[in-house]
């Protein structure tokens, strides 16, 4: 039976209300049967540091990512990763993370290209939680292995490679990260590292809208009515849009993805996860530096 | 004081030993032992440069006096992994001689067995602050 839904009043404004929950919702919930809670973090130490009491970690570079191929991880290492966690196809997942809930959002888009049915995220992530003043343990809680089965991996909805990304020229494609990053500007002293691409600028034809205009100063989503005017007034996208999202590495943009598949409902995102440091580096793709979103 | 060449040695011969799972606890426990930043520093956040490689806001200071290099580091308690890398940075190379940190090792940040367990792109955050500390004493020596 699925647990229940959050009744808060801004949660479900949105059109797919049953993917979030609130801070207090979590806090009611926490040792609901068939709920896990998961952590999942840019910073790898933050969950030993103290995390919501009775939830486990899935980290996006040691567990998500294949160790030597760039990719997610194997079928076979999902469902087992999955089960070491507690989870089985039909438990309720609640993510939550750090920096507004960037590698949450990430976890969950994976989640979904693996068909989990119920995961959701928690609305204003572990920053919010940890404002709050909500209980926080350094307890690593033992799971009862679940029994995930071996699903095959759909990347046809939700995933763009670069081929779809050339294919998709010329539609509907959204830069979220920085005005910076967008333009082209170096953001470094030339003595200095390179970002992990060997160009700078953006796809042609992507408009720059940063993924942190759809979250609130407590990290929270902003509200439907301005995520509205955000994204279908201020941007023009219209609802029935092919769109694809991308940043640098696709952890961003599942946020931003996030907002406009479920919080928006507008049905065809994807996100492009080989981002910026695939398509920075790849010879021969057309790049558009400047703040103009540019031809192709 | 041993030579830096054989702290950093020694250094990386206790992370090599350890699982992945015990290194992550060690850097660990250098995030929660890097030093705060003296008040007048707190009280005048400009004199300390940014470190942009790191997606955390870190920021550093380098002063040099009587040849000897001191560092100060600002990292925000939300990132312990970044704090690790300016902690381990911070006991590897401060009270140094001007000689001793200009020619440290670009390595370091290669050195700790973490590559399995941390991203690419922090390791370059690390690389960034060691080259920022270097260029700092460069001007000041």
């Amino acid at each position: 039976m699925p647990t229940g839904f959050d009744t808060d009043q801004k949660i479900n404004e949105y059109a797919h209300p049953e993917v979030l929950v609130t801070t207090a919702w979590v806090a009611a919930n926490l040792s609901t049967p068939n709920v896990v809670i998961v952590e999942s973090d840019e910073d790898l130490l933050l969950y030993q540091t103290g995390h919501i009491p009775g939830a486990v970690r899935i980290d996006w570079h040691t567990d998500l990512n294949d160790p030597v191929r760039r990719d997610y991880l194997s079928d076979e290492a999902f469902a087992k990763l999955l089960s070491s966690r507690g989870i089985s196809r039909d438990t309720t997942v609640i993510l939550y993370g750090d920096k507004s809930n960037w590698w949450a959002s990430y976890t969950l888009w994976a989640f979904k290209l693996w068909g989990h049915a119920d995961v959701r995220l928690m609305d204003g992530g572990r920053d919010k939680w940890v404002s709050e003043g909500r209980a926080l343990s350094t307890e690593v809680p033992q799971m009862i292995d679940g029994e995930y089965p071996v699903i095959k991996r759909d990347d046809s909805i939700l995933r763009a490679f670069r081929d779809d990304v050339l294919a998709h020229l010329g539609s509907p494609l959204i830069d979220v990260r920085s005005p910076q990053e967008y333009s082209g500007e170096r953001t470094h002293m030339p003595e200095y590292p390179e970002e992990g691409a060997l160009r700078a600028g953006h796809i042609p034809g992507a408009i720059s809208v940063p993924w942190a205009k759809a979250t609130n100063e407590d990290k929270s989503f902003k509200s439907r009515a301005e995520l509205e005017s955000l994204y279908l007034g201020e941007n023009g996208l219209r609802p029935g849009d092919e769109v694809i999202v991308y940043c640098r590495i696709g952890e961003r943009s599942s946020h931003s993805w996030f907002v406009l598949h479920y919080l928006l409902g507008l049905p065809n995102i994807r996100n492009y996860d080989g981002s910026w440091t695939e398509w920075g580096s790849l010879v021969g793709v057309p790049i558009v530096q400047g703040t103009e979103p540019g031809t192709i | 004081m041993s030579s830096l060449e054989a702290q950093l040695e020694a250094l990386a011969a206790d992370f090599a030993a350890l699982t992945l799972a015990e290194r992550l606890d060690l850097l660990l426990e250098f995030s929660e032992s890097l030093p705060e930043v003296p008040q007048n520093l707190v009280d005048h956040p400009d004199l300390l440069e940014r470190v942009v490689e790191c997606q955390s806001p870190v920021f550093l200071l380098v002063e040099v006096a009587d040849n000897l290099v001191t560092i100060h580091f600002t990292v925000p308690r939300e990132a312990p992994t970044t704090r690790g890398f300016a902690s381990i940075l911070h006991t590897l190379l401060n009270g140094r001689s001007v000689e001793e940190v200009l020619t440290a090792s670009d390595a370091i940040p290669d050195s700790l067995s973490l590559s399995a367990a941390v991203s690419p792109l922090r390791l370059r955050g690390m690389r960034g602050m060691l080259a920022r500390i270097k260029r700092q004493v460069e001007a000041k020596r």
